[in-house]
């Protein structure tokens, strides 16, 4: 390789330069396509008749759009033996994820509050625990977690996916807010004092108005981390209260009747659908999220 | 009592959450520990009997598949997303004019469940009707792509549908990196003459190294992890041919009934993960204290 | 009358190691008292102990007579000014002032009142609806005085309240705190490590080092009759010549010797000092030291230096040499014929010399 400004002939060295800024586009719209090529193929095909996917290319368009197999996988397409589609699981997953999100997110602002700002003798180890609870394999508390829900009583019921999905949740959530938190002066919580306030009002008046970004994260990553869960809502719900993961994968791998492979396409773009859209809409404070869960501060 | 009250709010409105992660993240790795000691089947038991379920495990070919296949996974898997990653990082560190669209193109995949990916791959390798299928219509009649059926490559199949899923991923955290490295020394080095290739390696990714450890902590964590991918895209078939740790601890506790080889096996994941991840918190938790 | 703020015997320990030792200090109603020492000296953790921001670990703090050391500090009746202003940022001006009136349930009329006092106390009526991410470091530092103003408490805490300010703002803002402190006539604490700050602006100083007192006085007793040789070295700029040298007392007084650099040394006589021991180390001011002719009287006494590096500050030039194997300033009219690598004839003035212990650091006379 040589650099272009040491080479003599000057005009030859600008078209070099622009050829590699082709080369260079060409490149990236190769890897875009790379990455698009799936979801591309999930459409298409989940707007094709079956018909049209036997006999058919698989990248190639629709010849008929066709919205059967939507309609299919929303109500009729059979998860074993119940053939209802994916739309009750959808709203089950509704009905975990919402609290799930709301209980983690508010306990780790509440966490992250208390070990940020009135750190005591212990407080960082504590810290310390709470995350390496983020990071254990689930398998390792399978066992345990379903002998206690079925003790508790809420084995298999939605509240018993919302209490899984809170605690190992809290961890990160208390990560996230620990974080932001820790980067505010501990004068703001001396003044407050002084003023009068108490720890519940410095943390109503004082620090939840200031957090509405790691909220937002919070949000975003508990919400993608329990919609897309699969192993806890495999593990323990039973056939009424399976989230649409779980739903998604039975539909898909169930081996009764003829495959129809728009319908299960059809089926996974729904069960992604309020994930994409989330990324989609606030894809910044997803990346915050990703990152902050892996690089710490 | 009102001011006893006052003064240790924190630590009540912390207890809850902190009692909660010690029994169910530490009582439970206790009780799981417990449990892979006993000759426990179908129901626990609690008298420890040793390292019986660890010695069946080693002797089961089922489990040395499992580890054999994330060795060849996680190897794959991690290498082939960070230096992917790296590429795309450093492609679009060049004042892409379109980086934003480019950037959340190549990440969307991470916003999807793993089963999700696992469904769309699952037909993309489809022999039928998939890719073979389609490059065979276009005249090439011996091309086989049969990845998804041939145990020896189904694994290579989940390693695919894994970097398509992560590699995005990757490449916004080098991306971070090399924005964070400070442009005074770049600038030094550009006065300096040293060609931008230079620049790359000499200054930038050496200074990246704990981001490199970051994403070698999240892809290995991932990859012992996995077990949505593996279930959605071949059920850890053809036979064993692609069960993970994860997916036979899985087997064994809720289609075998064999709770000591589930808690045995579960013990060996968590040990390894142990041992990438307790070293990072432990450097990552000192630097924090000196702040 | 009785202290408005009275410490005893306080320390200050954090595990085992021993923060502030054995601290007393007393502040009488209308005291402007500074602490000031190097960073880690402990001083602003004493104030944090004042306030009750910190618990204490031994001793007591009594403010206005009423021992507070279990006392919240919302009860201490005090207010405080932060060094990054602690303004809470999602409230506006008018808000981060009433906040503390809000917590403690008075009503809004009165809030209203104070508040456009204070407003219009300190200028900053136009900022009331702003937000403290959309104030200037000289506006932020104004609210957050009118934070304290407005309680109009017994005791005025400040944390180094100017150090993030630019240098030509914070000459303004000491100004307009010591007209402050002179028009309300109340009792403030100041912390601040520039020795500058703590001349212009107390009435009474605590020097520290290392969690312990050094010395409490007036600036002028800090100034000119520094306790130890810390205290010589830390107040005053440039610092006070800290010369070694031997003495010899004799008839009328004590012969001092001082090492030159070439030649014989230099002899002063100090005919007021006595029972000094052989060796000690001489402190004079650099404004002590200057041209012969400067001041006159039997204090004053002449020798020829070699002059080193010449400094032109303006009104007065600095002219550094070196006596006793340490480098020693002179302050000399701008006009000197002073040149680097002359010898000149300086003026000694031992009319406000300190002598130090050179092994305790004692001051000795």
């Amino acid at each position: 390789m040589t650099d272009a400004t040491f080479s003599p002939a000057r005009r030859q060295s600008a078209l070099g330069k622009t050829a590699l800024r082709w080369g260079l586009y060409i490149i990236l719209a190769l890897f875009a396509v790379y990455y698009l090529l799936p979801l591309f193929v999930m459409v298409t095909t989940s707007l094709k008749s079956l018909e049209e996917i036997r006999t058919g290319d698989l990248v190639a368009l629709p010849r008929e759009i066709t919205f059967d197999a939507w309609r299919t996988a929303w109500s009729e397409a059979c998860t074993g033996i119940q053939c209802e589609g994916v739309r009750p699981y959808f709203w089950n997953s509704v009905l975990i994820a919402v609290p799930g999100v709301v209980i983690s997110t508010l306990l780790g602002a509440v966490n992250g509050y208390v070990i940020a700002q009135w750190r005591f003798k212990g407080a960082n180890i504590i810290f310390a625990l709470m995350l390496f609870g983020c990071f254990i394999p689930f398998q390792v508390v399978l066992l345990p977690m379903a002998r206690l829900l079925g003790m508790m009583g809420i084995a298999g019921t939605i509240p018993g996916l919302i209490f899984v999905h809170v605690i190992y949740g809290i961890g990160f959530t208390t990560l996230f807010f620990r974080n932001y938190y820790v980067t505010i002066p501990q004068e703001l919580v001396k003044a407050a004092k002084v003023d009068g306030a108490t720890f519940l009002r410095i943390f109503w008046s004082i620090f939840l108005p200031l957090s509405l970004p790691i909220i937002v994260v919070s949000i975003i990553w508990q919400f993608t981390q329990i919609w897309n869960d699969f192993l806890f809502g495999v593990s323990f719900s039973q056939a009424g209260t399976q989230p649409v993961t779980v739903a998604l994968n039975n539909i898909v791998n169930s081996t009764t009747g003829v495959k129809e492979y728009n319908v299960d396409m059809a089926a996974a773009i729904i069960a992604a659908l309020p994930t994409l859209l989330v990324y989609v809409v606030a894809g910044k404070y997803f990346i915050r999220g990703l990152t902050a869960g892996s690089v710490k501060g | 009592m009102a001011k006893w009250f006052e003064s240790h709010l924190p630590k009540i409105v912390l207890a809850p959450s902190f009692i909660a992660v010690l029994i169910f993240v530490y009582g439970f790795i206790g009780w799981t520990a417990w449990v892979s000691l006993t000759r426990s089947r179908l129901l626990p038991k609690y008298e420890i009997e040793g390292f019986i379920q660890y010695e069946r495990l080693f002797d089961s070919p089922r489990w040395d598949t499992a580890i054999t296949n994330l060795y060849i996974f996680g190897g794959l898997y991690i290498g082939i997303s960070m230096v992917l990653g790296l590429i795309l990082a450093i492609l679009l560190d060049q004042n892409i004019r379109t980086e934003g669209a480019i950037r959340t193109i190549y990440l969307y995949p991470m916003a999807l469940s793993m089963i999700v990916t696992g469904t769309a791959w699952k037909w993309i390798l489809n022999p039928g009707l998939g890719v073979q299928n389609m490059v065979q219509g276009w005249g090439f009649e011996n091309f086989t792509f049969d990845w998804l059926v041939n145990p020896d490559r189904a694994i290579y199949a989940i390693i695919l549908a894994a970097i398509w899923q992560s590699s995005g991923f990757v490449m916004a955290l080098f991306l971070a990196g090399l924005r964070s490295v400070d442009t005074e020394i770049i600038r030094a080095a550009q006065v300096d003459g040293i060609p931008t290739w230079r620049v790359y390696t000499a200054i930038i990714i050496p200074s990246m190294a704990p981001i490199f450890l970051s994403a070698f902590i999240v892809l290995a964590h991932l990859a012992i992890k996995s077990f949505d991918l593996v279930i959605a895209l071949t059920g850890g078939g053809p036979g064993y041919a692609t069960d993970l740790p994860a997916t036979y601890m899985y087997a064994m506790a809720f289609s075998r009934g064999d709770i000591g080889q589930a808690a045995s096996s579960a013990m060996i994941m968590m040990l390894v993960v142990f041992a990438i991840i307790v070293p990072y918190l432990y450097s990552e938790l000192r630097v924090t204290k000196h702040d | 009358m009785a202290p408005i703020l009275d410490i005893r015997n306080l320390y200050k320990n954090y595990g085992s190691v021993e923060i502030l030792k054995d601290i007393n200090v007393a502040i009488e109603p209308g005291d402007f008292l500074v602490l000031v020492g190097p960073s880690g000296c402990g001083k602003s953790t004493l104030l944090n102990c004042i306030a009750g921001l910190e618990p204490i670990s031994g001793g007591s703090i009594a403010i206005g007579g009423d021992d507070m050391t279990n006392v919240s500090p919302k009860d201490r009746d005090i207010a405080m000014v932060f060094q990054s202003y602690a303004l809470y940022p999602t409230m506006s001006v008018a808000k981060n002032i009433t906040f503390g009136m809000k917590v403690r349930g008075v009503d809004q009329a009165t809030q209203d009142r104070k508040l456009a006092d204070v407003a219009r106390q300190l200028q900053i009526e136009p900022l009331l609806n702003r937000r403290p991410g959309q104030l200037s470091g000289g506006q932020r530092q104004r609210v957050a005085m009118g934070r304290a103003l407005v309680r109009d408490p017994k005791l005025f805490l400040f944390d180094e309240p100017l150090s993030n300010l630019d240098a030509k703002l914070r000459v303004e803002m000491r100004t307009e705190i010591k007209s402050l402190h002179q028009n309300l006539g109340a009792s403030m604490v100041y912390v601040t490590h520039d020795q500058i700050e703590a001349m212009t602006l107390a009435t009474k100083i605590v020097v520290m080092k290392a969690g312990v007192i050094q010395q409490i006085g007036s600036p002028s007793e800090i100034y000119n009759r520094p306790a130890n040789l810390f205290v010589a070295d830390f107040m005053g700029s440039p610092a006070m010549n800290l010369i070694p040298a031997k003495a010899r007392t004799n008839g009328g007084g004590t012969t001092i010797e001082i090492a030159r650099r070439e030649g014989e040394p230099i002899v002063l006589n100090d005919p007021r000092a006595k029972d000094l021991p052989a060796d000690v180390i001489v402190g004079l001011r650099p404004e002590d030291i200057a041209e012969p002719g400067f001041r006159h009287g039997e204090t004053v006494q002449q020798a020829d230096c070699r002059v080193d590096i010449v400094e032109p500050a303006g009104a007065d030039t600095y002219v550094m040499t070196h006596l006793g194997g340490k480098p020693v300033t002179a302050r000399m009219h701008s006009e000197t014929e002073a040149a680097a690598g002359n010898v000149h004839t300086f003026a000694f003035d031992l009319a406000k010399v300190s002598y130090f212990e050179p092994e305790t650091g004692h001051r000795l006379n």
